[in-house]
């Protein structure tokens, strides 16, 4: 980068806000002139990494974007699609890992309440949410802590704001124990013609804050919290102020006053709050207009006296949107506000100026920068990436050379665990939409017209999955086999897909072996879409997912929504009924590296993951999906983490009956996470049709037993009975984590 | 005439239109009412629904006991009208003093969300008029702070009465005696934890529901 002297920073304050002297030079040219105090902080919370991306952008390029249904795409809000009957539905997924980290409770509460607000900033009422969560071991009381807060934290807001949460996964690994992930998905439904993008055009526009005052927590959240590692205890405390407090009773009735502004049509425009709070909504909202605006920084509401101008700019509180209205409709935008009891300032005009101007009460310009520049001027960065010294070493050391158990019991009670600790504490129920809800592959939910309430006759279809073993062995494969094992999740509830989201959680990007996985993850991931025909429709990147140099196991979580075209009965359980045939769909490659089994005997991140046919489990799901939809099926679960054995002792549990197997050579075939599989069971008078549809299909298949009795017995493998399988399973959680939450 | 049933929302109340959508399936009509309404017009019946009414602040139901429309609710069931409090609207009946008796934390301090069974212990309520004595119906819950308690005067004399509505079978919250739901002298007031509305489409798991709500239907036309 050129760099004029007279640019050079003059002293360290760009430092301490996590600004380079690089990016510091960068904005002093855009600027013609040195940034001063609040400018440098407006600079440095937009061009975080949480905001900016700039680690990452140049590689999110390669998803493939683009269907016919795709309404719109990444880089909004929320990504949109339409799902028919004139109903669009819009999803987002988003970290809030760090905060999770620092204070559990308020930072998944907040990070709920956040995503609900990137949904309804399009015009979607939120429907539904999903949480995909990582603890530390549950041997670890840390981790404990936080696992229980974060629960307690969701089930708090998210039970109060009224949005159901349907579903999600709950992983305990060592590889999280200082840095758990909490990851949060949101979908929406707006009819078609509503929806609305952040946008503020029309010069004499106004820019009103709804919602809560702005007070001093979250100060460069996105900047201090999201954008570093961790060290040590004692400087993660000091942190605590970083992290937001939720109010779901100002958020709910927030989200009925903008959806009112929406239906109205009072609004031209919503923008949510989040990080980078004031100057990323209005910088954002102007920069899409092409059009500038003019801050009154003194009449923002605060939470308490003697804020800095930079500190309002940048405060992160929660449960604000920002809305432009046009001077006529002010009056009546105003009135709503009032009704719903929710804060409303006029803090902004829009100007033709194209520059973001901060303003104080006696007329003086604080800050005046070019609006575009904050999102589009920062630095894009390609990091160094390289794969690790040792990948080939690694890949040769193979989970077959790991002794065979002699009886592979215990392997699997060590396996099984139910989450319903979990999910009992969420209202899953809410709207009457939900017929299949968490605990089963895919959540499954009603789809009603969002202002008619019409049934459709129709359903989606919702599934987040993520696999850190996988991945650690092999960032692409895994990734794909991710994608894979979604895919899977809606075909067998009889679900087509439509749409992808995906939440990259990865280590330090400045390490470049965690840049090669982030690199690797994505061509994974967008190899399987491609393979598929699912668009990716958004994102989010949480980098810096370390604690003490140590970078967790690369975790990319996908969401994916699906369309059930006949919803007139309930999809077939997780769950064996009596009497019934078991048929294993797809090849089983039975190799163990990345899986549960070969992780327990600390095989791990080593190997070489089983051979991966994306075509072949396109074909496995579209032969399951008819077969669901054709009712030959009685019950349905994919084959996944913990293997075909995991899938047969979850369906037994369920079921409450046992199985007697044969078939299974050995334990690579019984616990290898081989993906593209699918375990079907299917009732004596329709597996003749199955067998044909499955032919007819040219799908890999195998009859491989029957249902019945109180054992799960596996030809000299595997004899445990159905009793000490649910006891395992089901008494795992409250075992570890009590009967209650206690905190907030 | 169809019966017409009128749904109090407060800021923060959620299940308002879950309440209208069983309601109209089961042929009544309904329509939201918003907590600064001074009048009930029109209508038959009234449904307290469920939720977070003004966030729970300071305790459920504490604060939405002084929004407007709960003098047109106190002054419907002193004429007699039918008025049913699902979940919150529980909590927010007996804080108006319409239902005796307090709902605290949940025994175990967590909050539960899954289907649980109850036994109609009297089909003379406002609520129950067309369930079977006895039945057993299966109905989920939703709640942190269901765990109903009373004096020991208020039970004996809720036990005298007849006035216990619902019982669970299994306890999940620590209920005083296992009770779910409770009426008033007048049994046109019925106050219940769990959620009939969410048991009235096959999708949904259970259509155990349907005969409470067509309870309230009825009991609104008399």
């Amino acid at each position: 980068m050129s760099s004029e002297p007279e640019f050079s920073p003059p002293d360290e304050t760009h430092l301490s806000l996590g600004l380079t002297d690089d990016e510091f030079v960068r904005i002093a040219e855009t600027l013609g002139r040195h940034p001063n105090h609040l400018e440098l902080a407006m600079y440095s919370v937009m061009w975080s990494e949480h905001c900016s991306y700039k680690s990452s952008r140049i590689h999110l390029r390669r998803f493939p974007t683009e269907a016919p249904w795709v309404l719109v795409g990444p880089g909004e809000g929320a990504g949109v699609v339409d799902v028919g009957d004139g109903i669009a539905a819009a999803l987002r997924i988003e970290s809030h890992n760090h905060p999770s980290a620092i204070e559990p409770y308020q930072g998944a509460a907040t990070g709920v309440g956040g995503i609900l607000r990137d949904i309804f900033s399009v015009g979607a009422r939120p429907i539904a949410v999903m949480d995909p969560l990582r603890f530390g071991p549950l041997e670890d009381a840390r981790a404990r802590w936080v696992a229980e807060g974060v629960v307690s934290g969701i089930s708090g807001y998210g039970n109060s704001v009224g949005v159901p949460t349907v579903g999600g996964e709950t992983v305990f690994d060592e590889t999280y124990a200082d840095n758990p992930l909490v990851n949060v998905l949101c979908l929406g439904l707006m009819p078609v013609e509503r929806l609305v993008l952040g946008r503020a055009e029309g010069v004499g526009n106004l820019a009103v804050l709804l919602g809560s005052t702005t007070g001093r927590d979250g100060i460069g959240g996105v900047s201090v919290l999201a954008s570093a590692g961790f060290s040590d205890e004692e400087s993660d405390a000091e942190k605590r102020p970083s992290v937001q407090v939720g109010d779901p009773f100002e958020e709910k009735r927030l989200i009925e006053a903008c959806l009112e502004l929406l239906d109205r049509e009072l609004a031209i425009g919503v923008q949510d709050l989040g990080g980078a709070g004031i100057t990323c909504a209005t910088s954002e909202t102007a920069a899409k207009g092409g059009a500038g605006m003019d801050v009154a920084v003194d009449v923002v509401p605060r939470r308490q006296p003697g804020m800095e101008p930079f500190e309002v700019m940048t405060s992160e509180s929660q449960e604000r949107m920002l809305a432009i209205v046009t001077p006529e409709r002010l009056d009546e935008v105003l009135d709503i506000a009032r009704r719903w009891e929710v804060r409303a300032t006029v803090i902004g005009t829009v100007t033709g100026s194209g520059r973001l101007r901060v303003v104080d009460a006696s007329g003086d310009v604080l800050a005046d920068v070019p609006a575009k520049s904050l999102e589009e001027d920062a630095p894009l960065y390609d990091r160094p990436r390289s794969a690790p010294a040792d990948l080939e070493e690694r890949r040769s050391d193979r989970a077959a050379s790991l002794d065979a158990p002699g009886d592979c019991g215990p392997d699997l009670l060590a396996l099984v665990g139910d989450t319903r600790w979990v999910w009992s504490q969420y209202d899953h129920m809410l709207f009457l939409n939900t017929v299949v809800g968490p605990g089963g592959d895919a959540a499954v939910l009603r789809l009603k017209h969002p202002t008619t309430g019409e049934d459709t006759g129709r359903g989606l279809a919702l599934t987040t999955d993520g696999n850190h073993l996988w991945c650690a062995v092999d960032p692409r494969v895994g990734s794909a086999m991710t994608v894979a094992e979604s895919l899977l999740n809606l075909a067998v509830v009889g679900a087509r897909p439509v749409a992808m989201v995906n939440c990259m959680n990865f280590g330090n990007p400045e390490h470049p072996e965690v840049m090669w996985q982030f690199s690797e993850s994505v061509d994974g991931l967008s190899e399987a879409l491609r393979i598929f025909g699912v668009p990716c429709i958004g994102g989010n990147v949480s980098l810096y997912n370390e604690s003490r140099g140590r970078d967790i196991d690369p975790t990319p979580i996908v969401g994916l929504l699906g369309v059930v075209d006949a919803l007139d009965r309930v999809p077939p359980p997780v769950a064996l009924t009596e009497g019934a045939r078991l048929f294993l769909v797809g090849r089983t490659d039975p190799v163990l590296d990345g899986s549960r089994w070969a992780a327990r005997r600390g095989h791990r991140g080593r190997g070489t993951l089983p051979s991966l046919d994306l075509h072949a489990v396109a074909g496995v799901a579209g032969a399951v999906r008819d077969a669901v939809n054709a009712c030959l099926v009685a019950g349905a679960h994919d084959v996944g983490s913990g293997g075909l054995a995991l899938t047969l002792a979850e369906m037994a549990v369920n079921g409450g009956v046992g199985a007697t197997v044969s078939l299974i050579a050995d334990h690579g075939e019984l616990f290898s996470e081989s993906g593209g599989r699918v375990l079907l069971c299917v009732a004596e008078q329709h597996a003749t049709s199955l067998r044909s549809l499955l032919e007819s299909s040219e799908v890999a298949h195998q009859e491989i037993g029957s249902v019945g009795g109180d054992r799960l017995s596996v030809g000299g493998l595997l004899d445990v009975t159905v009793a000490e399988l649910a006891d395992a399973s089901q008494s795992w959680l409250p075992d570890a984590l009590g009967a209650g939450t206690t905190q907030g | 005439m169809p019966p017409h049933v009128a749904v109090v929302r407060f800021p923060g109340t959620n299940c308002e239109f879950d309440v209208v959508e069983a309601v109209e399936s089961l042929g009544g009509t309904a329509a939201v009412v918003f907590h600064d309404a001074d009048t009930l017009v029109g209508a038959d019946a009234v449904v307290v629904a469920g939720g977070f009414a003004h966030g729970d602040y300071l305790r459920p139901g504490a604060i939405a006991r002084f929004s407007p429309v709960m003098a047109a609710v106190a002054e419907f069931a002193a004429e007699g009208g039918p008025v049913i409090g699902i979940c919150n609207g529980f909590q927010v009946l007996t804080e108006a003093g319409l239902l005796p008796g307090a709902l605290q934390k949940n025994a175990g301090l967590k909050f539960r969300c899954e289907m649980v069974s109850l036994r109609v212990e009297t089909t003379d309520s406002a609520l129950t008029s067309a369930a079977d004595d006895g039945q057993i119906v299966r109905i989920p819950i939703n709640h942190f702070e269901g765990n109903y308690t009373c004096s020991n005067e208020t039970l004996a004399e809720l036990r005298s009465e007849d006035r216990v509505v619902l019982r669970y079978i299994d306890n999940p919250n620590g209920s005083v005696d296992g009770i779910a739901g409770v009426c008033n002298a007048g049994r046109n007031v019925v106050g219940l934890m769990p959620h009939p509305e969410r048991a009235c489409h096959e999708l949904l798991g259970s259509t155990d529901g349907r005969p409470l709500i067509t309870s309230i239907l009825d009991s609104g036309t008399v």
